[in-house]
């Protein structure tokens, strides 16, 4: 594939040798994990540049996560909006149900084949990490612990069974807000003290060096396939590249899996949808880049990002009705790509949000994570502003049968 | 004299009366404000010689639960970082002399700006900075700040600690080195690490600075025989504890004279 116009920005040089991203990301851990960082850095390059060990894994996400996942058009939701064509690369589809197993699989199979190490930690906020990291686990045969806030343990019951049911023991933390903030804190303090024995699989393109690298490499086979599959009609694409992208972010790991490949190609906008839980005013919500009074530079859990704290740098308590997307810090990557002006990055409601997860349940017959609700509730507002010749391709991460219970609780539904 | 100073002068004439230096944390505003001052005089009393002083943090993903919990309430209780320095203020005029390193997560650093806060932190009196999350290499903005303030830039090593790492930790570090024991988080343990001897010989070869061993110290014994190996004995969970009981105020004395003797051993035979 030819690139379009060359591109001012090298992107490929991101991050550089002590894992920065333009001023962002960084290896911000206590020294004990300091070796562990570069032990897996070591490793990753390693696989990386081993056939054997990227056969290995090409072969498990083709015959037993069930990848490619499909590229399906929005017919009614494209019509019922009447302006761009909508496409949804299906990661709902993916085995576990969320992208999430794009790098819990790439990890875990590092793991066992360049390191000497036999356990595995985990944080989870909506449990889709938790999941495919339990997932992977039992595959490989490895044992596995999940640590997931008690507020999130509630609100995504049926993640926790199903953990449960794989084979992982799943630990409530109890303190600060108890969500995935306080999730990861709980990881990173039972791997500094289990370090010799255990690799921790971080779920998103966040934390130190080399994570956010590495994350997005395992998750970039997402857009790899969308490059593809949008130019092939016979694969259900337009048969042309989108004009514009848009994923939700957390951390932001199905964003920018999707986004990188498509980095080079100028014509093609990259929008992250952050959670906008009560709107910005509020207080209570997850947008980092859209609250110019609390989101600033800051550094939480081993990467400088832009992160929502109070004025004595103290971390700020998020909402979102998303546990996933419920987080005070996003993705190194994603900040920088901002600052050079390659992505934007916008906000959705809970409101919003709901009125996209309705919107494609009855309109397109699927039930969407409410991460993933975030991105179809932007589509609904940009979609219009669009031309019918246009072509906007939503990357649909998760699917949302683990959402039931919040929906139910606040759409009222399965009462009448 | 400059912090740096303060703690080297500290540590020089304790070897020469060949002694340990008894280190304790406490966490500033725990468990309230006007007790975390009257805590740390009562230390001072009780033969501390150098403290570690904690700034609370939402986050603090090195310490275990006992610190957690005595932060998390100094937050609750409406402690910032502008108030921790008055604190150290106020204790200054209290006549407490011994040096003050702060102990900080970065980012609330970052939030105050890396200058000012070096700058405001020697002008209210305290003699070194220790944070936990920012190895050498991440710290090329706040190294040069605290040298600017006279403030001592104390780093940890671990015992996962490559020989690479030491040197490099060896070439940054002003003050004193701080070993971490065990790899792990604070807090109080019954027994000494068994590769602890051979951890601090290992560094011993990268550096002449005084040597500090932190995490899992509790009793005046372990303190004892950490200073047969090390410079300095640091005790943090075990004394929060104490801080935090009901009758804190014969627990603390007793608990610190205790680890003051342990560490002061070699004077005392």
């Amino acid at each position: 594939m030819t690139l379009t116009t060359p591109s001012p920005v090298n992107f490929g040089a991101v991050p550089d040798e002590s894992g920065r991203f333009g001023p962002y990301g960084g290896k911000y851990v206590p020294e004990t994990l300091m070796p562990a960082l570069d032990e897996l850095e070591e490793a990753y390059l390693n696989a990386r540049n081993d056939q054997e060990f990227m056969a290995e894994l090409a072969h498990l996400q083709h015959t037993y996560v069930g990848r490619p996942t499909p590229l399906s058009y929005a017919r009614r939701l494209s019509e019922e909006l009447g302006g761009a064509q909508i496409y949804l690369k299906r990661e709902d589809l993916a085995h576990s149900g969320a992208h999430k197993i794009n790098n819990a699989l790439g990890q875990a199979l590092l793991m066992k084949r360049k390191m000497g190490k036999t356990r595995i930690v985990a944080e989870t906020g909506a449990g889709q990490h938790g999941v495919a990291t339990a997932t992977a686990a039992a595959l490989l045969g490895i044992g596995c612990i999940v640590y997931m806030g008690t507020v999130d343990m509630e609100r995504q019951k049926p993640n926790v069974f199903r953990m449960q049911l794989l084979g992982t023991e799943v630990r409530s933390v109890d303190s600060g807000s108890q969500t995935l903030k306080d999730a990861i804190n709980e990881a990173i303090r039972d791997w500094v003290t289990n370090v010799e024995t255990t690799h921790y699989l971080l779920g998103s393109a966040l934390g130190p060096h080399p994570y956010p690298a590495m994350v997005r490499d395992f998750q970039s086979i997402i857009g790899l396939e969308c490059y593809t599959q949008m130019q092939d009609p016979a694969e259900g694409g337009p048969g042309r590249l989108p004009d514009a992208i848009v994923a939700c972010v957390g951390g932001g790991s199905n964003a920018i899996g999707i986004f990188h490949p498509f980095l080079e190609e100028e014509s093609v906008r990259l929008i992250g949808v952050e959670a906008g839980g009560h709107g910005i005013e509020d207080g209570a919500h997850a947008a980092r880049f859209a609250d110019p009074e609390r989101g600033r530079l800051g550094v939480l859990q081993g990467t400088k990002s832009y992160v929502l704290q109070d004025s004595d740098g103290q971390i700020a308590l998020t909402h979102s009705i998303s546990a996933g997307l419920d987080y005070a810090s996003v993705g190194p990557e994603h900040a920088w790509l901002r600052d050079v002006g390659r992505s934007e990055y916008t906000y959705c409601t809970d409101t919003q949000t709901l009125e996209g997860f309705k919107a494609l349940c009855e309109l397109e017959g699927i039930i969407p994570a409410l991460e993933s609700a975030h991105a179809i509730g932007h589509v609904l507002e940009l979609a219009p502003q669009m031309g019918r010749d246009e072509v906007i391709l939503v990357n649909l991460s998760g699917r949302g049968d683990k959402d039931l219970g919040t929906v139910m609780q606040t759409l009222g539904g399965g009462s009448q | 004299m400059s912090g740096v100073e303060r703690i080297e002068q500290l540590f020089g004439e304790l070897k020469r009366s060949g002694s340990a230096a008894f280190m304790p944390y406490h966490a500033m505003g725990y468990p309230t404000r006007q007790q975390s001052l009257d805590v740390i005089a009562a230390l001072a009393e009780a033969g501390a010689d150098l403290f570690e002083i904690g700034i609370p943090h939402s986050d603090p993903l090195a310490d275990g639960p006992t610190v957690q919990t005595a932060t998390y309430a100094a937050l609750v209780g409406g402690t910032t970082v502008a108030d921790c320095l008055q604190m150290v203020r106020e204790l200054r005029a209290r006549g407490v002399e011994q040096p003050f390193c702060a102990m900080s997560y970065y980012n609330p650093v970052l939030a105050f700006g890396e200058e000012r806060f070096a700058q405001a932190a020697a002008d209210a009196g305290v003699d070194g900075l220790i944070v936990p999350d920012l190895p050498p290499g991440e710290s090329e903005l706040l190294e040069p700040a605290c040298r600017a303030a006279g403030l001592a830039t104390i780093y940890m090593l671990a015992p996962t600690s490559t020989e690479e790492r030491i040197k490099s930790v060896a070439r940054h570090a002003t003050g004193f080195i701080y070993l971490v024991s065990v790899t792990g988080i604070t807090g109080a343990r019954d027994e000494l690490p068994p590769g602890l001897q051979g951890f601090v010989e290992r560094v011993r070869r990268h550096t002449d600075l005084p040597l500090a061993v932190g995490f899992g110290i509790s009793t005046g014994p372990q303190a004892a025989r950490v200073a047969e190996i090390a410079e300095g004995v640091i005790v943090g969970s075990a004394l929060v504890k104490a801080a935090g009981s009901a009758d804190w105020v014969s627990e603390v004395p007793t608990l610190a004279r205790q680890l003051a003797e342990g560490s002061h051993r070699l004077a005392v035979d």
